[in-house]
């Protein structure tokens, strides 16, 4: 018993090495070369806020009615580029990194695991830029930012269960990456980042059920379950206070979980015939 | 003092050989799948799938492999390319999955395939000894031990904060070869190295290999395609051919044999797939069977004569001549002709199916890999000045054989014994 603990530990330690090695080199190649280097991570988010803060705020007058828009959709806009960031950049991380699968054995998933954890260092800046700004942003921080880590915990764990299946089907299939590119596009709409969820009740009556629908879309679930308990829980809605149902409301937790487990099955399926097929 | 040392190296025999298994390779069989068209695509997948074609065919690259290697142990793989060394490596390495069999490895497995394992050209020397050295399984700390030891040995201790993409590729090569050789592994796996870096480099792996080959801690396995180099480090060794082990053992016996499997594919005459039916090139119908076969061992020492015989079917009622020719395959001399000699038009033989035996004195040639062809011809009549050739062996029905002697000299078909220079002095 010990020694398989033993064992365990030791297999475990050496993924610990490769992930940490691996997370720095992304990490340290990501700006490579670039002027300003890390402060990108900064400013993209900032910049891309500023292009839909004017033309969705200012011109199109979206709102909500409550001051916590402009930070929500800083907030949102945040969580989605990490999103389609670690996916998109995840999906292509096995045969970006085909040379070394071909030359050495080391667990397959680390590679994906760091470069999604790439992703996640990216999100934890800016959302350190997002609390600094929800000082003046109308932000109303409580007890319950205590909550945000497990909600990124679960946004992380969507993306990874997302990026492993992805990243599978794109060894295969190297199509996978232009459907992808389109299917994040849709969903970019279809979660209300650029827009608050009331919008649609509100200008579209006939379709207010939709907008149940959308809540109960993980990746929507997960955005407003970050903004609500980060920066206001009184004008925020998340899936409890939208849908009511409690058992309906334990879909989009489940749907990721679904989603995750899917994706390492797949993964751990395919995985040891990465090195011949690429 | 040669047999101490030779009871010396028994010694070290026995002792290896009770040392534990450190690699268990048991029947290992791989295939692979090689697309027929470019299958990389959901078009190409949905067609082939709509058409019920696979889209791969099986392409079976080892069939049926076993060997162990104990602790201490340097051991060579040889084989002609394609012959699946490398996808053994792999397997062994684990980054191919072995489709029949297992494979078993003790201790920290230190691969050195193609060269420089995710070495990336952006960042510095050191950051890829780092990175290169997590790969292989080692933390920051036993890096951090190994570090001066690696750059000292690459010998680019000035260069270790460039970036890897101004290195020279020579450069390069040393610096991913001394991360592998000097990362403290237990089995190190080494995949056609021998030709890295320059001279005084080379001089450098030498010294260490011998150094190895004395650890009995150490466990090598190296590929190569360099008799010498194997028969100066490893002590045990297989061949491999077709996916399928045909030597193993005593690294001089395989040496041999890979150099003469080398020279029979050197081949000149060889028969294309012609069909069940078709006779091999250079036989026909009148002449439908003509083989020259060895009588003992493929490998002599030369002080024995080599014996053969020669199997041939002649369908006419006349008389032929039989043409042995001796030719050195590695220098592509004919050695000698039996034909060429005009007062006999070669040896006179009767017609039907016999088999002649033969021998040939081997002592007055130098070692090396040897062939025997014969050819048939028809003396038209007895003045004819051109006697017609009907048939000759091919590739495939010539003998081949190996001259082994332990004093032999490699350069030159003849010894000493035939052939020497007399020096009659200085002109002036």
């Amino acid at each position: 018993m010990k020694s398989i603990i033993r064992r365990i530990g030791e297999r475990y330690r050496y993924s610990m090495v490769v992930f940490k090695e691996l997370v720095k080199t992304d990490f340290r190649l990501r700006y490579q070369g670039s002027f300003l280097g890390m402060a990108w991570s900064v400013l993209k988010p900032l910049m891309l806020f500023a292009v839909m803060y004017v033309v969705f705020v200012r011109f199109l007058k979206f709102s909500d009615g409550t001051p916590t828009f402009p930070i929500s959709l800083l907030c949102g806009t945040c969580l989605w580029s990490f999103f389609t960031e670690a996916t998109s950049m995840g999906m292509r991380a096995i045969v970006d990194r085909g040379d070394l699968l071909r030359k050495v054995h080391f667990p397959n998933y680390i590679i994906v695991a760091s470069t999604t954890m790439g992703s996640m260092i990216s999100l934890g800046i800016n959302l350190l830029v997002v609390i600094v700004f929800g000082f003046f942003a109308h932000a109303h921080y409580t007890w319950r930012v205590l909550l945000v880590p497990f909600s990124i915990l679960q946004l992380y764990l969507l993306a990874l269960g997302v990026t492993l299946l992805l990243g599978t089907l794109y060894v295969y299939f190297r199509d996978v990456a232009h459907i992808w590119d389109v299917v994040t596009q849709a969903m970019f709409y279809a979660t209300p980042i650029i827009y608050p969820i009331s919008m649609i009740a509100q200008r579209a009556p006939d379709f207010a059920w939709a907008s149940k629908i959308l809540m109960l879309n993980p990746s929507t679930q997960v955005i407003m379950d970050i903004r609500h308990n980060l920066l206001s829980p009184e004008y925020i809605p998340t899936v409890w206070s939208f849908v009511g149902n409690p058992l309906l409301c334990l879909i989009p937790y489940a749907l990721s979980a679904v989603i995750l487990v899917l994706g390492i099955v797949v993964f751990r399926k395919y995985s040891a015939k990465f090195a011949e097929v690429l | 003092m040669e047999v101490e040392a030779a009871m010396e190296a028994k010694d070290m025999e026995v002792q290896r050989d009770s040392s534990p298994v450190v690699l268990r390779v048991d029947h290992v069989a791989k295939s692979f799948r090689l697309p027929t068209e470019q299958a990389t695509g959901l078009k190409m997948a949905f067609l082939n799938w709509t058409k019920g074609i696979k889209g791969y065919t099986e392409q079976r690259v080892l069939r049926d492999i076993s060997f162990e290697v104990r602790q201490g142990d340097f051991f060579g793989v040889v084989g002609r390319n394609g012959s699946g060394k490398s996808t053994l490596l792999k397997i062994i390495s684990q980054i191919y999955v072995p489709e029949e069999g297992t494979v078993e490895v003790k201790g920290k497995l230190v691969p050195f395939i193609e060269l420089g394992v995710g070495f990336n050209p952006e960042l510095t020397g050191r950051e890829n000894v780092y990175l290169n050295g997590a790969l292989l399984g080692f933390s920051r700390s036993e890096i951090d031990a190994m570090y001066d030891d690696i750059v000292e040995f690459a010998e680019l201790d000035a260069f270790m904060d460039q970036k890897l993409k101004n290195y020279s590729s020579g450069m390069q090569v040393r610096l991913a070869f001394s991360v592998a050789i000097k990362a403290q592994g237990d089995i190190l796996v080494l995949d056609e190295v021998l030709a890295v870096g320059d001279e005084a480099f080379q001089q450098k792996c030498d010294a260490f290999f011998k150094q190895v080959k004395e650890d009995p801690t150490k466990t090598v396995i190296l590929v190569t395609h360099s008799m010498g180099a194997m028969k100066q480090y490893c002590n045990k060794a297989i061949l491999i051919k077709d996916g399928e082990i045909v030597a193993s053992g005593d690294p001089k016996t395989v040496a041999d044999q890979y150099s003469l499997e080398n020279a029979q594919s050197s081949n000149y005459f060889r028969t294309k797939d012609q069909g069940e039916f078709a006779r091999p090139l250079g036989l026909n119908a009148r002449v439908p069977k003509l083989k020259v076969t060895h009588e003992g061992d493929k490998f002599v020492d030369g002080s024995q004569p080599f014996e053969f015989s020669v199997e041939y079917e002649f369908t006419e009622d006349k008389p032929a001549y039989l043409g042995l020719i001796l030719q050195d395959v590695r220098r592509g001399a004919q050695v000698y002709d039996v034909d060429s000699q005009t007062e006999s038009k070669g040896i006179r033989v009767a017609g039907g199916h016999h088999v002649m035996r033969f021998s040939v004195p081997l002592d007055l040639v130098n070692n090396g890999e040897y062939r025997i062809f014969a050819t048939m011809r028809e003396g038209q009549t007895d003045d004819a000045a051109v006697p017609r050739s009907i048939a000759f062996t091919n590739d495939d029905n010539c003998c081949y054989f190996a001259v082994r002697s332990k004093d032999g000299a490699e350069n030159g078909v003849l010894n000493v014994k035939a052939m020497h220079i007399d020096v009659l002095g200085l002109q002036d």
